[in-house]
């Protein structure tokens, strides 16, 4: 049965993609459903900017499904028709997320999004780590769609009219403006895994199956930031400049963060988990970036930046998703998540090691792929915040532009790391050798990721073309300057700067075949197999390849404060030398666990309410009558 | 684009490739002379890596395509950075394709290939060198990306040939902030290409090994790309900092004579051998950090870049 519904689901997505391309150009679409409460019909609506996600969803998805047609199998945990149905109900409630147009239809399907996905999420629920991973996923994914709710009953503005065209029509107080910001950010930040709310992403994406982690990362997180852009730039309207400020300080950080903990990581599934939080921060960054040059009324440079995250998403959306499919060929054939026991698979699983490599190089921000476009595009829109005529601010953003290319660096350390440890080298276990490659079908949904970061690295003009119609159409821009020729990417103006990936891998391509050619001809081919040089140390196994925590250490050198550490060193005199080494999260300490305390004493003491006596609890609603007439009358 | 530009473009590239291994070669000269040593000649690189080319390629047995792959993908980078960068004239047809971002990528994405290439095999050395290699890139990247977007914020240009003619034919204007990124651009220069006092293109020592112990397992052709490489990488670095501080001298204009253009081959020759006497002297008086002692010395070049930035907005020049 899953053979036939998941292609047919991603058939369903190629056509949600195809559909949302044509339909971008075209002015918003509006449809009232009457279903709901009385009186209370749903609102649906796609403009632009849903047709963008919407894309994200139908094309990132059609690669998913087909792969998770080869991969999921009846085994332990959840029943494979259930699973089946849980994983269609989420690929339809995000869809609706995007549609939505008043807040009761966006809240439902927001939280019709959270519960399928939790229960994706503990689909091996007979395992207990998976269980409170999974409790800790719901606990923030609530929390998060309380600040939504909240935002939304401010954003009403008094008209107590909860559709979005309402609430654009709404004047806000500009303190209130900003407290309905502050609670976005607060609630889609939750969902998006913005530093210190992102706590759950590195328990609840490995716990998963690689395809749901594959969904949860490349697309879920997405409609986090079409909620927050929906919201800053649609509903909120002209937002203040000094808003943006806060999206950057946190993006910035939670990119830092994210890549500095991935690096350190040795559970495959956790350093992606990892690197999405960085992604996120990149993008968060951008919304931040939007934001300030809009509130100074420096609107193509917005527009810039807007277009920058909304590459990015799809971009991320594609290449996180071919990782994590990867990895969970990877698991299937070994039964590993542990970088420690793998390496050399490259030999066994070609189609995968090669199809993954694609997608860790695009994620490294190696051109020509897509991650170096949309970095390079919010580069150059950094490069321009000098112009923001407010002083100190003008000093400090580009700043921020040090901080991207850090962070696109660390990625890069973070992308051989894994894709070195896991597919190159020798195998680190003997069992690797039975390794297989993945089933057609998974190849199928790996190769059309991976074709998919290729073809968005190869031709930006096109669609950033596309991309620039959305800050057209939310009024951020009149028109953005079109770019002169179809193969070269020109973002503000003709001489500043100027990327034309096709040429560049033509170039490349070339040289590397004139040069084989020539050395080929001039001198010859012949090569032959010897055993590696060993230093003159005969004994040269597998074992002493470098660890992912080997790879790892001078990451955890250096950026020591953020770690909580603890190391358990052999001395020389010990017979059976033992090293550990633990990276904790210092957030989790030093908020949650007190969080926990806290709330854990007030329900303690709240809990001598609970005497057990019938007679009581009667006592405590007549007071509470009591008390409620004396305030009425 | 005139035949002219296509011209210098073409020379350009294969000016890069004759004279990086010379370029090497001068440095190593200068090098011996300061030490008191009796000098290699100066073709010395060039006979070792016609050498290697001759010689049967000794592959690991567990080598992947992917090691195979990896010398033509660095050497490829390597000659496609060359056409990008403005050594001999400003106005590449090639430019166009990839601005000074797009040049750091084609640095990094060379770095990546080297540094799987060196995990393929799966000796100790190799990782070792790949981790440290990797160390010391992304320390490096964001210091010379910050250097570039000075420059390029002086020039309201990321493409590399604007900014250097930008820079080049503005009445001569001293910018107080390009003397804090020059430091930082010499530094990142050292640490990007193997050179004292991050690690040493001269030893053998395994433990003190970066780039070498990469190439361990690498022999005959694909050691003699790598090298040149290598040797390509270090003369691109060299003309990026022409290009950005020494600008005078390459053929500018819509319209540039043939006689300019002429006149910049000995003119970048001439910078050559200034720079490489230079480095030699550097190398011969700073001895060899431990390497935990890196990021200390990359993160003082990033100090310096963003130091170099906050002047320029402060003082606007």
């Amino acid at each position: 049965m899953r053979r036939v519904l998941f292609p047919l689901g991603a058939l369903a997505g190629l056509c949600l993609a195809a559909a949302a391309v044509i339909s971008i150009a075209l002015p918003a679409e509006k449809l009232v459903l009457p279903i709901g409460l009385p009186d209370l019909p749903i609102h649906l609506r796609r403009d632009a900017l849903s047709s963008v996600f919407l894309f994200l969803l139908g094309a990132a998805s059609a690669g998913i499904s087909i792969f998770g047609a080869g991969y999921f199998r009846a085994g332990e945990g959840t029943a494979p028709g259930l699973l089946c149905l849980q994983y269609h109900l989420f690929l339809a409630s995000m869809g609706f997320v995007l549609l939505a147009d008043d807040a009761y239809g966006f809240m439902v399907s927001w939280e019709m999004m959270a519960l399928s996905s939790y229960f994706l999420v503990t689909t091996q629920h007979r395992i207990p780590e998976i269980r409170s991973a999974g409790f800790l996923y719901l606990l923030i994914a609530h929390l998060g769609a309380i600040a939504i709710l909240l935002s939304f009953g401010v954003m009403q503005g008094g008209s107590w009219q909860f559709t979005f065209d309402a609430m654009r029509s709404a004047t806000l107080a500009p303190t209130w403006a900003a407290v309905a910001f502050s609670l976005a950010l607060f609630g889609f930040g939750a969902k998006a895994g913005l530093v210190p709310l992102h706590v759950w992403l590195p328990e609840a994406h490995p716990a998963a199956p690689s395809p749901v982690s594959a969904l949860l990362s490349g697309v879920m997180l997405k409609t986090a930031l079409y909620g927050m852009l929906r919201v800053t730039f649609d509903l909120l309207g002209a937002p203040t400049w000094w808003w943006g400020l806060i999206p950057i300080a946190l993006g910035l950080f939670t990119a830092i963060y994210g890549v500095v903990f991935a690096a350190a990581q040795t559970d495959m599934k956790r350093l992606l988990a990892f690197s999405s939080i960085e992604n996120i921060g990149i993008l968060f960054t951008g919304v931040g970036l939007a934001i300030v040059f809009l509130g100074v009324g420096m609107t193509t440079l917005s527009a810039l930046a807007l277009i920058a995250v909304l590459y990015h998403a799809i971009n991320h959306a594609f290449m996180k998703s071919l990782l994590f499919l990867g990895t969970g060929s990877v698991l299937h054939a070994t039964g590993e998540r542990n970088l420690g026991r793998l390496g050399g698979l490259i030999h066994r699983m070609p189609w995968v090691a090669w199809l993954t490599l694609i997608g860790a190089l695009a994620i490294a921000g190696l051109p020509p792929l897509n991650g170096f476009v949309s970095e390079w595009l919010l580069l150059q829109a950094f490069l321009s915040a000098h112009e923001v005529p407010r002083s100190f601010v003008n000093m400090l953003l580009p700043l921020g532009a040090a901080v991207i290319a850090l962070a696109a660096a660390l990625a890069a350390y973070v992308m051989v790391k894994f894709f070195g440890v896991i597919f190159l080298g020798q195998p680190r276990e003997a069992g690797l050798a039975k390794a297989h490659d993945a089933g057609w079908l998974e190849r199928v949904g790996l190769l059309w990721l991976a074709a998919g970061c290729v073809a968005l690295g190869l031709m930006p003009t096109q669609v950033i073309a596309l991309l620039a119609l959305i800050p057209e159409q939310l009024g951020i821009v009149e028109a953005m300057p079109t770019a002169s020729s179809w193969w070269h990417l020109v973002p503000v103006s003709g001489r500043a700067a100027a990327y034309a990936p096709l040429v560049f891998l033509i170039a490349i391509v070339a040289t590397i075949i004139i040069t084989v050619g020539l050395v080929s001809l001039l001198y010859h081919r012949r090569s032959r197999r010897s055993a590696p040089w060993d230093c003159g140390f005969a004994r040269l196994d597998a074992r002493m390849q470098d660890t992912a925590e080997g790879f790892g250490q001078p990451i955890r050198h250096i950026f020591l404060q953020f770690f909580d550490m603890q190391r358990e060193l052999p001395t020389p005199f010990d017979r059976a030398p033992h090293y550990r080494v633990v990276v904790g999260d210092r957030f989790w300490s030093s908020i949650y666990l007190r969080l926990a305390k806290w709330v854990q004493r007030v329900a303690e003491a709240v809990a001598w309410l609970q005497q057990g006596r019938i007679a009581t609890y009667l006592l405590y609603s007549f007071i509470t009558l009591i008390v409620l007439l004396a305030l009425v009358l | 684009m005139t035949s002219l530009h296509w011209l210098t473009q073409f020379i350009e590239v294969l000016a890069a490739l004759a004279a990086a291994p010379l370029f090497v070669g001068w440095i190593n000269q200068c090098r011996a002379w300061l030490q008191n040593k009796s000098a290699p000649s100066l073709l010395q690189p060039y006979r070792g890596i016609r050498k290697l080319f001759h010689k049967d390629a000794v592959l690991a047995t567990q080598a992947s395509p992917l090691f195979r792959l990896a010398p033509y993908v660095v050497f490829g980078s390597m000659v496609c950075a060359a056409a990008v960068i403005p050594s001999l004239g400003t106005r590449l047809p090639f430019s166009d394709a990839a601005d000074a971002i797009a040049l750091v990528g084609l640095f990094a994405t060379a770095r990546v290939f080297m540094s799987l290439a060196a995990m393929d095999v799966g000796t100790a050395f190799g990782s070792l060198g790949a981790r440290r290699e990797m160390l010391v890139g992304f320390l490096a990247e964001p210091a010379l990306l910050m250097v570039i977007f000075l420059a390029s914020l002086i020039a309201t240009s990321t493409s590399l040939p604007a900014i250097s003619e930008g820079l080049a034919t503005q009445t001569l204007a001293l910018y107080p902030s390009l003397a804090f990124t020059g430091v930082a651009f010499v530094l990142v220069l050292l640490a990007e290409n193997a050179r004292i006092p991050v690690d040493n293109p001269a030893t053998h020592l395994e433990l003190t090994m970066i780039h070498e112990a990469m190439l361990l397992e690498y022999s005959a052709r694909h050691l003699a790309l790598m090298e040149w490489a290598s040797a390509l990488k270090l003369f691109n670095y060299a003309c990026i900092g022409f290009a950005l501080f020494l600008p005078w001298g390459a053929a500018t204009g819509d319209a540039p004579a043939l006689a300019t253009l002429l006149a910049s081959i000995p003119i970048l020759g001439l910078k050559l051998l200034a720079a490489g006497s230079v480095l030699a002297l550097i190398e011969t008086v700073s001895a060899k950090l431990r390497i935990f002692r890196a990021p200390e010395f990359l993160a003082t070049a990033f100090l310096f870049a963003v130091l170099g930035l906050l002047v320029h907005l402060l003082l606007g020049a």
